[in-house]
Parts: C-alpha cells; structure tokens; sequence
C-alpha cells in the first residue's frame, strides 16, 4: 500500500510539471490556434535564467523572478513577432515546423549559453516538504500544485474581468467578428506569447530550484502534449486534472509492469500511448470541445 | 509552366512523358553518368556523404508522398525507417538471409507499420495526426528496447556484409552503386506514383479531404495507402542504412532526425520529387558544413558551440525557408529556369 501510495504522490509531482507546460500551451492554442511544440522549451529556458539570475549574479529571489519574467516577456515578444506573425494564415504544418525551429533554436542557445550542463541551486528557494504518515510529498509536486493554481486564478481573473482578456477569449472564438470590431488580433497574439512565455519560465525556474535545470527539463514538453490531448486541447482546467491523472498513471503503470518487462522505461513512452489511445477514441479530449466541422 | 519553344506534343504518350525533348535527356543521361562515375573521381569522404544523402533521398521520397502528396503529416518517419531497418537487419544477421530477400521483407515490415500508425489518421488531421505520428515514433523505438532478445536492445545488432548473389558488397564504391540504383529506383516510382489514379487521390485529399471524399475518393483507402508507400520507402532506406554501417541500433533513428526529413522536405518544396532531392542535399550539406565549422567555432567561442551550431542553423535554416519561401527551393529553381527560357527577352508567362 505504502509502495503505491509513494508511486501516486511522485506521479502527483510529475503531473503537476506536465500541468505547467500543458498551461502555457494551451493559453496559445486557445488564442491564436497555433500548437506551440517550444512551450517545453520555455521551462527549460525559465530553469537556466533561473540560475543565472540567482547564482553568478547572485541576486535575491525577490530580484530573479521580476529580471526572468522580464526576459520572459521580451523572448515571447521577439517570438510573435519575428516568427509567428509572418505565418498567419499559414497551413497547420507550416506553423507547426515553425514552432519546432524555434524550439531548436532554443535549445540550441540553451547549449551555447549554458553548455547543456546540469545546474543546480538547491536551498535558493523555499522549499515545502510534507510528510503524511510514511510517505514524503516531494517538494516539486507541492510547487507546481502551488504555482499552476495561482496561475489558473490569475489566468481566470485576466480572461474575465481585463479589457485584453476579453479580447483574448473573443478572438479565440471568431477572429474575423474580433477584426471587424477593430479588436488588434496581432496584439492578443503577442499577448499570448508573453503569457505562455511567462509561465514557462516561472515554471522552470521552480523545477530548477527544486531539481536542478538540465536538457531534459525541454523533453518533458513533448510529454506534456499527452496531458494536453487527454485535457483537451482548449481547456485550462483540463490540462491540470489531465496532468495529475496522467502523471499518476505513468508512475503506477511503471511501478508495477516495469518489473516485468526485459527493457523497462515503460515511463518514458507511456504518455504517448495514452496519446494514441485519447486520439484514436476521445479526439478532443475529456474537457475539450468536440470539433464539428460543416460543410 | 508552358511548352519550351518549340516542342509541339502530337500525341498522348509526348503529352504524358516525363522527359519530352532529346535535350531533356541528354541532360539525364549526362547526370546520371556522372552520378554513376562520382566513386572513380571523389574521395572517400565525399562518396560517404553521398551515401547518406541517397539513402536520406530515399526516406524522404516516402515522407513526401504521404505529407507533400497526401497531406498527412507525419513526424514520426524515422521510427518507420527503424521497424524496416531492424526488420531485415534480424532476417539477416539471425535467420542467415541473404541482402536482397530481407531488404523488401524489412520495406514490407515498415509499411505495415505504417499502416498500423496511419489507423488513426481516418479520424484525426493536421495537429492531432502531428501528435500520433509523434507517438508512433516514441513508441516503436520503446518496442525495438523492450525485444531485446531479438533486436539486440540497446545494445545494437551487428550486420553482415551485404551480398547479391557472388557480390559481397563490402567496398564503398560498391554500396554506393547500390544505393544510387535505389535512388534512381525511388525517384522514378515516386514520380509516377502520383500520376496515376492514387496520386491524383492523395492531391484531392491534401487539397481538401472533405470534397475529396464526396467526389467518391475513398478516404479510408487512399490515406492508408499513402501511409503504406511512404512507409515502404521508409522501409528501404532504414534497410540501406543499417547494412550500410552494418549495425543497427536505435541512436541511428532518433525523434530528430524525422523532424529534420520534414525540414527537408520545407527547404526543398513540398509536393514536388525534385523538391525532395533539393531538400535533403541542401540540409545534409548544411550538416557538413556545421561539422567543418563546428570545431573551429568552438576553439573561437565555447566547447559547446559546436553543439549548439548545429541546432540553432537547422532551426534558423527552417524559419528562414518558412517566412521567406515557404514553396521550397523547388519553386525558386522553377522560377529561375521560368526567367531563362527566353533569355535575353523579356517573358510574361509564370
């Protein structure tokens, strides 16, 4: 019972990390309809600024989160505007290439700036530990739990009560009424840009103070998908339920079967099972909306 | 693109030919020749870098039938190479089968594969198929891990040399023929494949699935099609691949490297069996260049730029192609060749 209890709390942590990237994707994909492939990267790039702004600069964390979201916006900026505007209109493949380049070129200049290295700046921030009788509630899981409800309040509170996020929600309803109210799309756009840019690298830098910020950390994203998908594509708080379900599985299903199996890793591909099993029989997910298409 | 001044075509077979005027074939023939004579006069060096462009021109004949074709994207072609490359890399390294009995064994394997992963195309598209075939990549190598008995795991699998019939084809000179006459192969059976009644099918599907269909162009039956081509070619090249540095192991198929078969199908031009060829050797160019410049970048700048060049030009090459020509470096070639067939007068025709 302990085993599975610890297997359920770690994959509660791995889901909450899911959860993050699955946010920021979907915060994209409801505004712009573009499937931002780099928000992986976005974490990964939160973890290094992370370090850098906390260990060689040595600044205090009430310091580094404001210097990163800063970074944050102006990446999310310079990315809507350089790379995605020219590709409005564009076919599905077009966009999504795009965001693959750009998560490329993202991790290319993670390996150039930080040389790919793993770096950790334990203690920096606060940590949370919990312990609920023998079992030890890790910190990330805390963390991300913490992070991904303030996010979804603070996202909730845009989307329904500012002038921009009003925008935001038409414009993912109907971009041609949004322009023919004289609503700037280009502006909501980058809106959503800075946004999952800025939950990215909030995202990152409480992994990184938590485990450390290595390569990997972009990896998770295409994982990350899995969550998206089984949430449906357009649903904040889908993304987080399917998250912890997802990321509890995964540790369950390895826990147990990995044992069996002459490879193991079951928990490195099991999200892409869930991936074709969610699209070949619930397209759009569990909270998504159903996608009817006339003629 | 109009008729080159003065080709007149007097009956079908003209209308229907790919090469219409002797001058077309000359041209041909004079390439091929020199394709075929490229191991007497280039260094060994060169010729491996050939190999590898021709085995990739193969793969991506594949990729551009069922994604520049049939508009089923695919990111996961790189595992299908790898269901075909294990395929007959097992028949021949386990069961003792001769080269050319298991290379269209491990294409047939492959398609099948793809068949088995294009299943959910006939309920999903665009983004959601991106995703699938991403997963089908992931999850094929994982399988290729877990029959560790017979695949060797991660551990790799070792190939003998390849033989058709009393040739041993242990030269590079000798694989390289080998892999041209694929190439050649390929390339002609991809141009033709979407001239028949199943090419014009997947155009209709690509250009809009729901018009196609009631037009009476059965969806379930040519998407799975497409799948089932552009896999057997996936087939073929993994087979070459692995015969070719005569081991196979799952770090020669890695998520990127279908990743990059897109690209170069972006770079070169979608749709189009020149834009294939242009596509793969102007990115596997590329590549060569990043490894001549990548370590003198890094003794300039940082060990690890010479890491990093490699991903941030792949990308940059890609946006670049995206925003400025996204119909690839085979419509520009059409444009040139456009603004030439007059020269020096000036020309209206496009």
């Amino acid at each position: 019972m302990t085993f599975f209890l610890q297997l359920v709390v770690t994959g509660l942590a791995q889901g909450m990390v899911y959860a993050l990237i699955a946010i920021g994707f979907v915060i994209i994909l409801k505004c712009s309809e573009v499937f931002n492939i780099a928000q992986g990267h976005f974490v990964l790039i939160g973890g290094y600024l992370g370090w850098t702004f906390l260990v060689p600069l040595g600044l205090p964390i009430w310091a580094a989160l404001p210097a990163a979201i800063a970074v944050a916006i102006v990446m999310g900026l310079l990315i809507e505007r350089l790379m995605l505007r020219p590709l409005i209109g564009q076919p599905v493949l077009a966009v999504v290439m795009m965001t693959i380049a750009l998560s490329t070129v993202l991790g290319g200049l993670a390996t150039l700036l930080w040389g790919a290295e793993y770096k950790a700046y334990h203690g920096l921030l606060p940590t949370i530990t919990l312990k609920v009788g023998e079992i030890s509630i890790p910190s990330e899981s805390l963390i991300g739990l913490i992070v991904s409800i303030i996010c979804v309040a603070l996202l909730m509170f845009l989307f329904r009560y500012t002038k921009i996020g009003l925008a935001m929600r038409a414009t993912a309803e109907d971009l041609q009424v949004v322009q023919s109210v004289g609503i700037k799309a280009t502006t909501v756009y980058a809106a959503s840009w800075i946004i999952a840019s800025v939950v990215g690298v909030i995202g990152g830098i409480l992994l990184g103070g938590v485990s450390g910020a290595n390569m990997d950390l972009a990896l998770i994203g295409l994982k990350a998908f899995a969550v998206v998908l089984l949430g449906g594509v357009n649903s904040i708080g889908g993304a987080i339920v399917a998250g912890i379900i997802l990321g509890m599985l995964e540790n369950v299903a390895a826990g147990y079967l990995d044992p069996l199996l002459p490879g193991g890793g079951l928990a490195q591909v099991f999200p892409f099972f869930v991936m074709i099993i969610v699209l070949v029989f619930r397209p759009h997910g569990l909270f998504g909306l159903a996608h009817i298409e006339r003629v | 693109m109009g008729l080159r001044t003065g080709t007149f075509h007097e009956n079908y077979s003209q209308e229907m030919a790919i090469l219409s005027s002797k001058g077309q074939w000359g041209i041909m023939a004079v390439l091929l020749v020199l394709l075929f004579a490229c191991p007497l006069f280039v260094s060994d060096r060169m010729l491996t870098i050939l190999t590898t462009i021709g085995i990739a021109v193969v793969s991506v004949h594949g990729l551009n039938i069922l994604t520049g074709y049939c508009g089923q994207i695919s990111i996961g072609h790189s595992g299908f190479m790898a269901v075909g490359a294990y395929t007959s890399a097992i028949l021949c390294a386990k069961l003792g089968w001769p080269f050319w009995a298991a290379l269209p064994c491990g294409a047939l394997a492959a398609g099948i594969a793809g068949l088995l992963f294009g299943l959910p195309s006939l309920k999903i598209k665009g983004f959601y198929l991106i995703m699938a075939t991403i997963a089908a990549q992931f999850i094929i190598i994982w399988i290729i891990i877990q029959l560790r008995s017979i695949t060797g795991g991660t551990d790799g699998l070792l190939v003998p040399k390849p033989t058709i019939g009393p040739i041993v084809l242990s030269s590079k000179a000798n694989y390289y023929y080998l892999v041209m006459i694929f190439v050649v192969l390929a390339t002609i059976t991809a141009h033709n494949i979407v001239r028949t009644r199943a090419g014009r099918a997947f155009i209709a599907i690509r250009d809009n699935d729901l018009a196609a269909e009631v037009m009476g162009v059965s969806l379930w039956s040519y998407k799975l099609q497409a799948f089932f081509i552009g896999c057997i070619y996936a087939g073929v090249a993994g087979s070459l691949l692995v015969h070719y540095v005569r081991f196979a192991s799952i770090e020669q198929f890695p998520f990127m490297d279908s990743v990059w078969y897109l690209g170069m199908l972006i770079v070169g031009g979608m749709g189009s069996t020149a834009g294939a060829i242009f596509g793969v050797v102007a990115l596997k160019l590329l590549d060569e260049l990043v490894t001549v410049a990548g370590p003198i970048l890094a003794a300039a700048v940082a060990p690890q730029a010479a890491a990093s060049l490699a991903l941030i030009s792949h990308g940059l090459i890609i946006i670049i192609f995206l925003i400025f020509e996204p119909r690839g470096l085979h419509h520009r070639w059409e444009m040139i060749k456009v603004y030439f067939k007059l020269w020096p007068f000036s020309h209206q025709e496009t």
